[in-house]
């Protein structure tokens, strides 16, 4: 049967890829521990990652802030609960939006350039050259972009959080006439630092997966310009896909 | 390394490479390849398009794991080695890509010295063996251009400086010539040849430019349908009978090599292609 064999080839291959990311996971965590330590690239991938994305990041949180709270409003107004329209907001940002939105906007800016930089270098040989001058290509490339990505993106996700709930603040008090001060209150009396914890722990899960499948993407390309194209193309929709998933399992495993 | 890594035979000899057999899925590519390359000489491996040379090449760097057979180098059992002691054999090495393959996100002077990373030289003591290196292949004031500001030929001696720059003792050359202008690509042979007669590094270079050959070989040896076909001194070469190194020295189209263009029967015509 064709849909059978194609049903069992495609899984075939799903499991295979599973196996190699897992393989480069772990050769990136076994480089990571090897000598020498080239912390300026880290700080270089840092930049491209946390600091070039900031603005990007901001202003997602801040739209995202505004219209949680003037669909919020419309349906606590019915209960007369307009107050509490800044603990959703505050609640929301920080558990899931503030991590998930940060998650996509960076795997669509950073894992595409990661998976087109590392795929151009594989089909120009440049991977190649870096093992023959007696460099590891994975503690060179990979190292640096796994661990940027781990830790930027919580950084992010606090910006995002911030901005987000001020987002909200900006709605609630010029267009839905809450107080300034009672805005705020209610924006911290219900958020506890497990809400924020969680949320930064989703953001470096997010900031490994979509780091690690940029660079995996890019670094077993094998042809040339097209088959770069379609390693961008599969970093994002992995990347952007697994995040969704991910993100659920985290938010039911900590439920 | 460990004892099982060394090769106590052959002695003589700084690369050895026995019976060995690759494939790409189905297709054999090498089959029962045996050669040997004696410390300080230059050895040329011919043959065309597809015919497995940058392949070959790839095995005896341990970019490539080959199905099976012996590749030593420089003492080290390649296809076995452990990631580290491959490593310590790339630093005796120098490989020049068929394009070059300098990273395009570093300076020429960074590219030239990137091997010498490990030696903790300061910025300035990198710059200057850049500089003399670059002076080696016939270059100057290019140190800060990024790759992407130079010409072919300028890359490709930008690639050769970036080869030697740590004093390899084995160089090995992927179509050092190929994509040049005839004066640039005996300039590029010249430059190797130096490399062999004078600083006595034994290369082993890639090529399918038959003058290139002539000109750099002590030995050369020609890759046909995944075996070598011959190994022979120039003059040999030049003097054999074998009908289808004849047909490759003097390029001819038509002979025992099996071409391309009889078994395309029907090209279509200019309107044709436009669907």
């Amino acid at each position: 049967m064709g849909w059978v064999g194609w049903i069992g080839n495609r899984t075939l291959k799903g499991i295979g890829e599973c196996g190699r990311v897992s393989e480069l996971l772990l050769d990136t965590v076994r480089w990571t521990l090897r000598r020498p330590v080239r912390f300026h690239l880290f700080v270089q991938q840092c930049l491209h990652v946390g600091v070039y994305s900031i603005p990007v990041v901001l202003i997602t949180g801040a739209f995202t802030g505004m219209v949680l709270a003037l669909q919020t409003a419309s349906a606590f107004r019915l209960f007369g609960a307009e107050s509490l329209v800044a603990s959703v907001v505050s609640l929301s940002m920080a558990r899931e939006l503030g991590p998930v939105l940060t998650g996509l906007m960076v795997a669509g800016r950073v894992g595409s350039a990661m998976a087109a930089e590392l795929g151009t270098m594989r089909v120009t040989e440049q991977i190649d050259a870096l093992h023959t001058l007696a460099t590891n290509p994975v503690q060179y490339l990979v190292v640096p972009r796994v661990w940027a990505g781990m830790i930027m993106l919580p950084c992010l996700v606090i910006f995002s959080d911030i901005i987000g709930i001020f987002g909200g603040r900006v709605v609630a008090v010029g267009v839905l006439g809450t107080s300034p001060a009672t805005y705020f209150k209610r924006s911290v009396q219900y958020l506890d630092a497990a809400d924020v914890g969680l949320g930064l722990l989703k953001a470096a899960l997010f900031g490994l997966t979509l780091a690690l499948v940029g660079c995996y993407q890019g670094y077993t390309v094998r042809g040339g310009a097209r088959e770069v194209g379609f390693a961008v193309n599969r970093a994002v929709v992995v990347s952007i896909a697994l995040i969704l998933v991910l993100n659920y399992l985290v938010t039911a495993f900590f439920f | 390394m460990t004892t099982e890594q060394q090769s106590p035979e052959n002695e003589s000899a700084l690369i050895t490479v026995r019976d060995l057999w690759t494939r790409f899925d189905e297709f054999w590519i090498h089959r029962e390849i045996t050669f040997e390359v004696r410390p300080g000489e230059s050895l040329v491996i011919i043959g065309g398009s597809g015919s497995g040379k940058s392949t070959l090449l790839r095995a005896m760097i341990g970019l490539l794991r080959p199905e099976r057979g012996d590749v030593v180098v420089g003492g080290l059992d390649v296809m076995r080695s452990s990631e580290p002691a491959l490593y310590e054999l790339m630093r005796r090495v120098g490989v020049l890509f068929q394009f070059g393959a300098l990273f395009d996100s570093l300076a020429v002077w960074e590219n030239v010295t990137f091997g010498l990373q490990d030696r903790k030289l300061s910025d300035a003591e990198r710059r200057r063996v850049a500089s003399e290196k670059l002076k080696m292949v016939g270059l100057r004031g290019v140190e800060d251009l990024l790759p992407g500001q130079l010409s072919g030929g300028m890359k490709k001696r930008v690639a050769l400086a970036r080869a030697i720059a740590h004093d390899p003792e084995i160089l090995f050359c992927d179509e050092p010539t190929s994509g040049l202008d005839p004066v640039m690509s005996d300039l590029i042979s010249e430059l190797i040849l130096q490399m062999n007669e004078r600083l006595g590094v034994t290369t082993v270079t890639i090529t399918h430019d038959i003058a290139t050959a002539y000109k750099i070989g002590d030995r050369i040896a020609m890759l046909y349908d995944g075996t070598i076909l011959v190994c022979d001194t120039p003059d040999g070469i030049r003097a054999t009978q074998d009908p289808i190194v004849r047909q490759f020295i003097e390029g001819r189209a038509h002979g025992p090599i099996r071409g391309e263009v009889a078994e395309e029967t029907s090209t279509p015509g200019p309107g044709g292609r436009a669907g």
